[in-house]
Formats: structure tokens, sequence, C-alpha cells
């Protein structure tokens, strides 16, 4: 696939016009750069299109159709269009209540990760105290360990010890407590980043080092706070493992409530094409309003 | 890190003054050096004070990790070498023996043999799969950012929704899948895609490879933007073609986000859990457990928990061999040249 892009997409620049004629401007070398769109380029696309949002169209078009029709013609539009499914979701208060306890518990998840990530970010950022670098370290080892590692003792803890099984809290405390790692490594950098000679006019204007960080951090840090926020409330929002062991019936969040509905009405095709579909539309015009923070979050990840 | 002054010899709180005014007039080259060796740090009140205001600060969330990530990764050890069914003390200790069942158990060693099959195909497949795809869309065409967008969405969906849908697409016979083969004339398995066990790892596979090539694509084409023009612009002067300037320029210059992304991967694919789960459940005959859906199937299910901490830190000791390994032999150049940087 690579191979014939690439030979076809050469002779796309076209060879007579001389480099010099757009040496001046930055977006026209750019576009010299990453080649034209050709029919091919196009095509191409398309497939990618088509493969990526495939399922997705299938499964939002299945809910609009009736189990008889997705089984004489699998691969046909919905006809008539049926909307029984998707107003059976609607009108079914365990959706809602799946609905509610995912973003009550995403949104304590990303509380947590923000307050405590940026308050244990900034000493590591910009106090020098001996044992600073060990104390990044502490974190820093946190990112190796995953979730499914302390599964069963985390199970115990909060439903026996803590007695938090089947509360919003059981759930988001340990999500909060493994997103940390990440959220500290992320916000340290973004917290060094910060000009020195700010906290010194601020320091000098009578501030204490925690009014600058109330003051001036805080206010100043609000990208770096969305990302790592946005990427808290992405992995609170999507988990499974942990609420699957942790929640029952009242308190399950959407994604333990779309395994369950998938299993329970297993025959009910059309019925969970549409469930899934109305599950799985609050995260996407979230994050697709948020799409630049959560790259940016993983890039940020990725640089590390 | 060395960049900002880690080891600060003590001194006076009456000295800061001047090394405040010091800095704040310095400039350049002074300024600069002041900065660094800044043995007066105007900040800082007392060490008492600064200590506790550490301590305030860090103290929330190393209680959090502490409790939520320390004590229960200490209490799997624990675990491990007791033989427990969740209920009464701790008291039948077993030594290593909850290890010794967990490697000879058939369906461990298959899980461990699954998840290294993943983590070796889910690069192999989407690496050059997703290079080719940010090589396209890094093309200047219309409709691009939506193509970029449309790309993401896969691994916005939870890996639960993902598994369902795919799940449904699947079945056997009225699936869609399947339909679509039929009409070009070929016959899926009679068991289905996820029934057949010589298949069913191959067809989670594919659907990992859907939920997570757009995450490669994202971080492939933000590799590419960090790669300057200047770059291009010689080699077009000098006369390179399109497909020499991508192998000679665009993928040694990606190499860094590359070899990231590959080890987030691998850490991702040794864990893998959700989809699985969904999807087969491990299933047909163990043909797709991983050591995730082992661990969790012996600990909830079967209520052995000695044997499912001891897998559960096989699982961690695999992973921190892997990315040691990895560290050391791959990534340890992208780690010293960003040392040089900082």
């Amino acid at each position: 696939m690579t191979a014939t892009t690439e030979r076809r997409g050469a002779p796309t620049r076209p060879p007579g016009r001389p480099a010099s004629d757009t040496r001046g401007t930055r977006t026209a070398s750019r576009r010299r750069r990453s080649g034209g769109g050709t029919p091919l380029v196009y095509a191409l696309a398309l497939v990618v299109v088509a493969v990526t949002l495939g399922p997705v169209v299938y499964g939002v078009l299945g809910g609009f159709r009736t189990n008889a029709q997705l089984a004489e013609s699998p691969a046909a539009l919905p006809n008539p269009w049926v909307m029984s499914n998707y107003t059976g979701v609607l009108t079914n208060p365990a959706f809602w209540r799946y609905a509610l306890n995912s973003t009550v518990i995403a949104l304590l998840t990303t509380a947590l990760v923000v307050v405590l990530g940026m308050m244990a970010a900034y000493p590591l950022a910009r106090y020098r105290f001996k044992g600073r670098e060990q104390l990044f370290l502490v974190f820093v080892m946190g990112l190796l360990f995953p979730v499914t590692v302390a599964i069963i003792p985390l199970f115990i803890l909060v439903t026996r010890d803590l007695h938090l099984g089947n509360t919003w809290w059981g759930v988001a405390l340990p999500q909060a407590a493994f997103a940390l790692p990440m959220t500290v490594v992320i916000l340290r950098p973004f917290l060094q980043a910060i000009p020195d000679e700010l906290e010194e006019a601020a320091l000098l204007d009578g501030a204490t080092r925690v009014g600058f960080f109330w003051r001036v951090l805080v206010p100043l840090s609000g990208p770096g706070m969305v990302t790592v926020g946005v990427l808290a409330f992405v992995g609170s929002w999507n988990a499974y493992l942990l609420p699957l062991l942790l929640l029952q019936e009242k308190t399950k969040t959407l994604p333990l409530g779309v395994a369950d509905f998938s299993s329970q009405y297993a025959s009910d095709t059309a019925g969970v094409f549409a469930f899934t579909t109305l599950a799985m539309v609050p995260a996407l015009v979230f994050f697709l309003a948020m799409q630049k923070r959560i790259v940016g979050g993983l890039q940020g990840a990725v640089k590390g | 890190m060395p960049g900002r002054g880690t080891s600060r010899p003590g001194t006076g709180p009456g000295e800061s003054r001047t090394g405040r005014d010091a800095t704040g007039t310095g400039r350049g080259a002074r300024g600069r050096r002041d900065r660094g060796a800044r043995s007066v740090d105007p900040r800082v009140g007392s060490r008492g004070r600064q200590r506790l205001e550490v301590l305030l600060f860090t103290g929330p969330a190393l209680v959090l990790f502490a409790l939520f990530v320390v004590w229960p990764i200490a209490k799997a050890l624990q675990f491990s070498v007791y033989r427990w069914k969740g209920f009464g003390p701790l008291t039948d200790f077993v030594g290593l023996r909850n290890y010794g069942n967990v490697l000879q158990n058939e369906v461990f060693t298959g899980a461990l043999v699954h998840n290294l099959v993943i983590v070796v195909a889910s690069i192999a497949i989407q690496l050059p799969l997703g290079i080719a795809i940010a090589l396209l869309l890094n093309r200047k065409m219309w409709g691009q950012g939506l193509l970029r967008t449309v790309v993401f969405v896969p691994y916005v969906l939870s890996e639960v929704i993902t598994g369902v849908v795919w799940f449904q697409l699947l079945q056997p016979q009225y699936g869609v899948v399947d339909t679509l083969l039929a009409a070009v004339g070929l016959d899926g398995p009679a068991e289905g895609w996820l029934g057949t066990p010589d298949r069913a790892l191959l067809t989670v596979l594919v659907v990992l490879t859907w939920k997570y090539l757009g995450l490669a694509v994202i971080l492939f084409l933000a590799g590419l933007q960090g790669v300057p023009d200047e770059l291009f612009e010689a080699a077009e002067i000098d006369g390179a073609s399109w497909g020499q300037i991508q192998r000679r320029i665009t993928l040694p210059l990606l190499g860094p986000t590359l070899r990231t992304w590959a080890f987030l991967s691998m850490i991702g694919s040794l864990q893998l859990f959700d989809m699985v789960w969904i999807l087969t459940g491990g299933g047909p005959a163990n043909s797709t457990t991983t050591m995730a859906t082992f661990l969790v199937n012996e600990g909830t299910k079967r209520q052995n928990y000695g044997v499912a901490a001891a897998a559960s830190v096989v699982l961690f000791v695999v992973a921190l061999v892997l990315a040691l390994t990895y560290q050391r032999f791959v990534l340890r150049r992208d780690l010293d040249t960003d040392g040089g940087r900082r």
C-alpha cells in the first residue's frame, strides 16, 4: 500500500515549478512537502473512512431497523425506519441511571486528579528540597503499575475495608490514584516552564509561595489542567474492569450497562445497536469537542 | 534532572535580598549563571516552612497513591504466597506454590503466549498501516481536518462499546461481516469468527487494530509536524523523490515517536482485558485468554485469590522485564538525546 502511494504520489508535484517560487512562505513549502490530493489519494482516504466509520454507522443505522429487517438483509438500509428501539432505550430508566453514574464518577475522578495532581506537581516542579527527584520517581514508578495487577486486593480494600463497594467514591478514588502518576508526569514540566521571573515578581510584591500558586500558577496552568482533566475523564468514562468488580445494580456505569444489555438481550440485535449507539453519543460529542486536548495530552504523554 | 539546581547549599534567609537583586538585573549569560548557582533562594522563608508546604501540597496525592496503588500492590505480593479463598485470616502459607501452579497451568501459559502474540502482532500490523495512513493524511487535501477526526473516532469509543458492536457484526451467518463475505462468494466459519478456536485470536486482533490504529495515526501525524520543513526543501532541491524523502528523512526523524508509540502499545497489549472479556470471555476453549482475563477469572469466579495474585505478579514481572529490555535497547537513545537537551 505504501509503495503504490509513494510512486503515484511523486508526479503530483509539478516538476516544472521551481523551488524558489514558493520558498518565501512557510505554508507553501508545507503544501509542497505533503504532496497534493490526487484521485488515488482521495480513494485511499475514502477506504480509510469507510473502514473506520463503517461499524459505527452500521450500529447507528441498525438501531433504526427491526430484528426481522436485520436478519433478512443485514447489509441494507432501514426500510421503513423504526424509532421504537431508540425510544425504548431513552425511556428506560436504567439507561439514565447508568449515564448519571458514569458522569458523576468521571467528574469526581477528574476533580480529584486535577486538584491533587496540580498540588503534587507544584513543589516537584518549583521547590528545591532534598529528595525531590526521589519523590518524583515514586510517581514515575506508578506508571509501571497497571490497575490489573492490583485489582484483587483493590476489590477487597474498597468493598470490605472501606465499605465503599457500590458507591461512586469507591470507583473514583482508585481511578484517580492510578491516574495520578501520568498527571504529575505531564504537569511537572508544564509548571517548570512558567518563567521564574513571574514568581520572583509575585514574591517581591509580597505574595507567599502558596499565594503565588493560587493567584498566578493555577490561572496560568489552564491548558495543562484541561489536558490532564480530559485524559482522566476519558479514562474514567471508558473504564470497565474496576467498575465491573466494584459496582452492582443501581451504581453501574454505562460500559457495564452496555455489556449487561447486550448479553441479556443478545438476540435483540437492533435493540443492542440502539443501546450502544446512545451510550456512545455523549462520549463522542464530548471527546470530539475536546479532541485537540486529548491529542495534546497523548503527545505530552509520548514525549514524557 | 540537572536543569534547576537541585542541591542548594544552605544559606541564611538574610542574604536572600542580594541574591534576588543579582538575578533581577543580570541578563544573558550572567543572569543564567546566577540563576543556576543561586545559592540563596529568595522564595524560601525558612526550611521548616518549606518542608511544611511540600508536605501539604504533595501529601494528599501521596496518601491517595499509597492507599489505592502501593498498598494493593503490596497486598497482591502477600496474597501470592498464601492459599486464600477470600475469607478468614491469611494463614495457609504456601510459599511459591501458587507461582508454580500458575506457571504450570496451561491456561495461563497459553494466556502468556496470547499476550506476547498480541504484543508482536499489534506492532507488526499497526506500525506500517499507521505510517501509511499518517503519510496519506499528511498530504494537503480537501477535508483533511475532518479525516483526522474520523480516524480518531474508534479510539474514543470505550472498549466495551467497540466489543459489543463488533460482536454483533461478527455473528455467524446473519452478522453483516458474513453477509458481505457471502456477497463476494466467501463463507465465514460455521461457528463464527469468534467461535472458532483457531480464528478467534486473529479476529480479536483485527478488532484491536480497528480500535487502536487511530491512536497510532494521530501520534505519527503529530510526529510528522515536528519534522522541520527545511530538510524537505533541501532534499527536494537535491532532486529526491517523494518516496526517497519519506524513507530517508521522514521515517528516521519519526523514530522517537514510533519507538514511544510501540512502547505504549506493548504495555497496553500485555494488560489487555476489556475487549477480550466482551468479545469472547477468553474462549472458545481458552483460545483467547489473556493474563488479565485469567487472573480476573481465578479471583472473582473461583475465589482463588492466591493464584490470581501470583498471576498478577507474573503479569507485572513480564511487563517490567519487557519494558526494561525495550528501554535498554531501543528507547535509550531517545532518552539520552532528551537528557542532553534539557
